[in-house]
C-alpha cells in the first residue's frame, strides 16, 4: 500500500468532495474518515478543521471520533501494518508468541508497524494476522516473517 | 460437457490460500481444451479443510481439502478420470459427518450458490419469506415471529417478538429504522461474517421483512471494519435487490417503501453494544447509552429502531416461508429454532455448526470439533466470547440452551465456543479479560473505565505472587462493584470469566482446590 505521507496537507479539495458524497451530513462523520484516510492516510489537524466545516458540525467533535476509534489516525501511519489477533481464540493458539516476532521485524525499520487487535473473525484457523489488509489465518512464526518480508519488500519498492 | 468447481470467496478461506487455488484453476482452463465453469461460493464452514475444492459430478459435489495451487492439477486429473482414490478426496459433500449432522436453516445455502446470483438464491428458496410477507398483514408478520419463539441472536436471548411488537406500536413516529448489529467483534465469533459473505441476500431479506412489520422504511447494517469483503459483498447484493425491485421506492411492486444502507464501524468493540453501535450510527463516539429509552421506544436519532443481531435478522425469511410452527418445532425449552455454534480456537475441527438447541458442549467440541487441535487435553472453553464464562470438563454434558447455561453461571452469547488446552494458564486469561476490558471500555461508567485497569493491576500481582489472598478479596469486591454498577454489558460481563476461571482452577490462582488460599501453594510465587 503506497504511503501517503507525502500527500498535501488537508488537501481541502478532496476532502471537501469525500463531504459532499454524504450530502456533508454530520451523522455520516466516520463514513467521511474512513473515505478521507483511504486517500491521505491519515486526518491531520488542518483536515480535521476542514471536515468540521463542511460538515458543520465542531473540531471537537471530529477529534472526538477520531481518538475514540483504533482505525483513526491523525499521524502519518507506516507503509506495511502488521496487525496480530490477540483475541481469545488466537491466544488459543499461540498468538502471544507471534506479537514478539512481529515486533522484532521492526526494528530500525520505521515503514512497519505492529499493533494487537481483538478479533479478525477468522477464530477457526487461529492464529490470525493482517500484513496490509490482508487476512492471513494459521499463522506460524516463520510464516509471518516470510509474508512481513514480501509486505516490507512492496512497501520498499513504492517508496 | 463443461465441469463447475467451486471454490469459496469467504475471507477465511482466501486467508489461507482459496485466491491462488482459484487463480490456479482459472490458468488451467486456459490451456487445451478444457471446460472449466468456476463458481466462488461462501464457505461451507469446515474450515480446517480449507480451501475446499467442490466438483460437480452426477453424483453430487466431489470434495477435495484442504486444497494448495500445486494440487489443482491432479485433482483436476482426478476429476476427468473419475477417481476418487486422491489423496485430498474426501468424497460426496453432503456425506461429511461434520455437515451431515447439522440442521442448516440460517446456512442452507452457504457453499452451494454464488453469493451474488439472485437466480441462484431464489432457485434455492430465497424471497419465499419476502413474498408470503407482502401477501399478509403487516400485524401477522409480528405474530409470526413472536409465535416462532426467535430470540435475539446476539447475546441477550430477548424475545424478537416483544421488540417487533413495540416498535410496531409507536404509531406516532415520524420515522422507524431497522438496524442490523454487525458488529461481530466476540473472539470466537466468525458466522455473522460468513453469513454476509456467503448469502448476504438472507439478511436483506430479513430486514425488509422486519421493515414491512414493523413500518420501517429505512434500514441500516452497521459492520465492523475488520470485514471489508463483508460490507463489499453487502454493497453488491443490495444494488442487485434495487435493481431487482426489491428494495427502493417499492418492495416488489406493494405500496412499502424500503431502503437500506451499510455504514461500516471503526474497530471498537463497544460498538457491538446496541446503544453504543446507535451513536456510533450517529456519527459519535461509541458511548452507551444509558437505559431506558429502550431503542424500540427511542433509538436511532430518537426514533423507534429495531436493533437485531445478524442471525436474528437472517432466521426471519425462513418463519415467513415455511411457518411459525415449523421454526418453534426446533429447539428445547424456551429456546426455539436452530443456532449457529461457532468452534473455534484450539480445536481440531473448527467452523460453524448450525444445529436445533439442545446439544450438549461435549458434543458439539468431542463430536464436531474431534477435540483439541494440539492433540493436549482439553482444559476449559469459553462460550459466549471474551465476556462470557469459562467450562471445565466436568460442565461439558450441560445442553446449549439459554436457561441451561444461565442456570450453570454460564452464558451461550452469540454462539462463539474457544476451546483451550491444558497448557493454558487461567491467571493470564483472568488478567485478559481485565485488559481487554479496559482497553474496549467506551469510557462513560467509572466500574468499567477504573474497574478494569485495577483489576489488571491486581491480577499483575497475584500472578508475580505477592498478598495472593488480599488480591482474591479484591478482585471478588470488584468483580461485585463491575457488575452491580456498570451501565452495560462491557464491564457488567467482565467479571463472568474472571469468577469462572478462579471457581473452575483455583490451583491457577495459587488457591487448593476447595478454594482456600494454601499457605505456599502458588508454584509462581515460589518460583519469585
Amino acid at each position: 500500500m503506497k504511503n501517503s505521507i507525502d500527500a498535501p496537507y488537508g488537501a481541502p479539495d478532496k476532502v471537501r468532495k469525500i463531504c459532499l458524497r454524504y450530502a456533508n451530513r454530520g451523522s455520516d462523520l466516520i463514513e467521511v474518515l474512513h473515505d478521507v484516510q483511504a486517500v491521505l492516510g491519515f486526518v491531520d489537524e488542518t483536515t480535521q478543521k476542514e471536515i468540521a466545516e463542511a460538515l458543520n458540525i465542531t473540531r471537537a467533535e471530529v477529534h472526538g471520533v477520531i481518538s475514540f476509534y483504533d482505525d483513526f489516525r491523525s499521524e502519518a501511519a507506516p507503509g506495511t501494518i502488521v496487525r496480530v489477533c490477540r483475541g481469545e481464540a488466537c491466544q488459543s493458539m499461540g498468538a502471544e508468541n507471534l506479537l514478539p516476532v512481529a515486533e522484532e521485524l521492526t526494528k530500525g525499520r520505521p515503514r512497519i508497524g505492529v499493533e494487537a487487535v481483538y478479533c479478525l473473525g477468522n477464530c477457526a484457523l487461529a492464529p490470525a494476522v493482517t500484513v496490509g489488509g490482508t487476512l492471513h489465518g494459521r499463522v506460524e512464526k516463520d510464516h509471518l516473517v516470510a509474508i512481513v518480508e514480501h509486505a516490507a519488500l512492496a512497501d520498499e519498492a513504492s517508496e | 460437457m463443461r465441469t463447475r468447481i467451486f471454490v469459496p470467496g469467504d475471507s477465511g478461506a482466501v486467508s489461507v490460500g482459496a485466491d491462488r487455488v482459484a487463480a490456479a484453476f482459472i490458468e488451467l482452463a486456459k490451456t487445451g481444451d478444457k471446460k472449466i465453469d468456476l463458481v466462488r461460493t461462501g464457505s461451507r464452514g469446515m474450515y480446517w479443510l480449507e480451501p475446499l475444492v467442490e466438483v460437480e459430478t452426477p453424483e453430487g459435489r466431489l470434495a477435495y481439502g484442504p486444497v494448495t495451487a500445486q494440487d489443482v492439477a491432479s485433482v483436476w486429473e482426478a476429476t476427468l478420470t473419475g477417481d476418487t482414490g486422491h489423496s485430498l478426496c474426501l468424497g460426496l459433500v453432503d456425506k461429511i459427518e461434520f455437515l451431515k449432522k447439522q440442521n442448516r436453516v440460517m446456512f442452507s445455502r452457504l457453499g452451494i450458490i454464488d453469493p451474488l446470483n439472485i437466480d441462484d438464491y431464489q432457485a434455492h428458496g430465497g424471497l419465499e419469506g419476502l413474498k408470503k410477507a407482502l401477501s399478509t398483514s403487516p400485524d401477522d408478520i409480528v405474530e409470526a415471529v413472536a409465535e416462532s419463539g426467535l430470540r435475539g441472536r446476539g447475546g441477550a436471548g430477548f424475545p424478537a417478538g416483544i421488540k417487533w411488537r413495540t416498535v410496531a406500536a409507536q404509531d406516532a413516529a415520524e420515522q422507524k429504522y431497522i438496524c442490523c448489529n454487525a458488529d461481530e467483534g466476540d473472539s470466537g465469533t466468525f458466522a455473522d461474517r460468513m453469513l454476509m459473505e456467503g448469502d448476504p441476500f438472507l439478511l436483506l431479506e430479513g430486514m425488509i421483512i422486519a421493515g414491512l412489520a414493523v413500518g420501517a422504511t429505512h434500514g441500516l447494517i452497521y459492520v465492523r471494519s475488520e470485514y471489508p469483503a463483508a460490507t463489499k459483498s453487502l454493497k453488491m447484493a443490495i444494488d442487485i435487490l434495487r435493481d431487482a425491485g426489491w428494495l427502493g421506492e417499492t418492495v416488489g411492486g406493494s405500496k412499502h417503501a424500503f431502503d437500506i444502507t451499510v455504514r461500516r464501524g471503526a474497530g471498537s468493540y463497544v460498538c457491538g453494544e446496541e446503544s453504543a453501535m446507535l451513536e456510533s450510527l450517529e456519527g459519535k463516539r461509541g458511548e452507551v447509552r444509558a437505559k431506558p429509552p429502550i431503542p424500540a421506544i427511542s433509538g436511532l436519532f430518537g426514533q423507534p429502531t429495531l436493533v437485531h443481531n445478524v442471525l436474528t435478522l437472517a432466521s426471519v425469511p425462513t418463519i415467513l416461508a415455511d411457518g411459525a410452527g415449523a421454526y418453534k418445532a426446533l429447539g428445547t425449552g424456551r429456546s426455539r429454532g436452530t443456532q449457529a455454534f461457532q468452534l473455534a480456537g484450539n480445536v481440531k475441527h473448527g467452523g460453524l455448526v448450525e444445529v436445533a438447541f439442545g446439544l450438549t458442549i461435549r458434543e458439539l467440541i468431542e463430536d464436531f470439533g474431534g477435540g483439541t487441535a494440539s492433540g493436549k487435553p482439553f482444559k476449559c472453553a469459553q462460550l459466549g466470547g471474551p465476556l462470557g464464562a469459562y467450562v471445565d470438563e466436568g460442565m461439558l454434558d450441560l445442553p446449549m440452551d439459554y436457561e441451561a447455561l444461565a442456570g450453570a453461571g454460564a452464558m451461550l452469547g452469540h454462539g462463539g465456543i474457544v476451546v483451550f488446552d491444558e497448557n493454558t494458564d487461567m491467571a493470564e486469561m483472568a488478567r485478559f479479560a481485565f485488559e481487554f476490558c479496559a482497553i474496549e471500555s467506551c469510557g462513560k461508567c467509572t466500574p468499567c473505565r477504573i474497574g478494569a485497569v485495577r483489576g489488571r493491576e491486581l491480577m499483575d500481582k497475584l500472578i508475580a505472587g505477592k498478598d495472593i489472598d488480599s488480591c482474591l478479596t479484591l478482585i471478588k469486591d470488584l468483580c461485585e462493584v463491575m457488575e452491580e454498577g456498570s451501565m452495560c454489558a462491557m464491564g457488567g460481563l467482565t467479571p463472568l470469566p474472571v469468577k469462572s476461571a478462579i471457581k473452575l482452577f483455583p490451583a491457577d490462582f495459587g488457591l487448593a482446590p476447595d478454594g482456600v488460599m494454601k499457605e505456599g501453594a502458588n508454584a509462581r510465587a515460589q518460583a519469585t
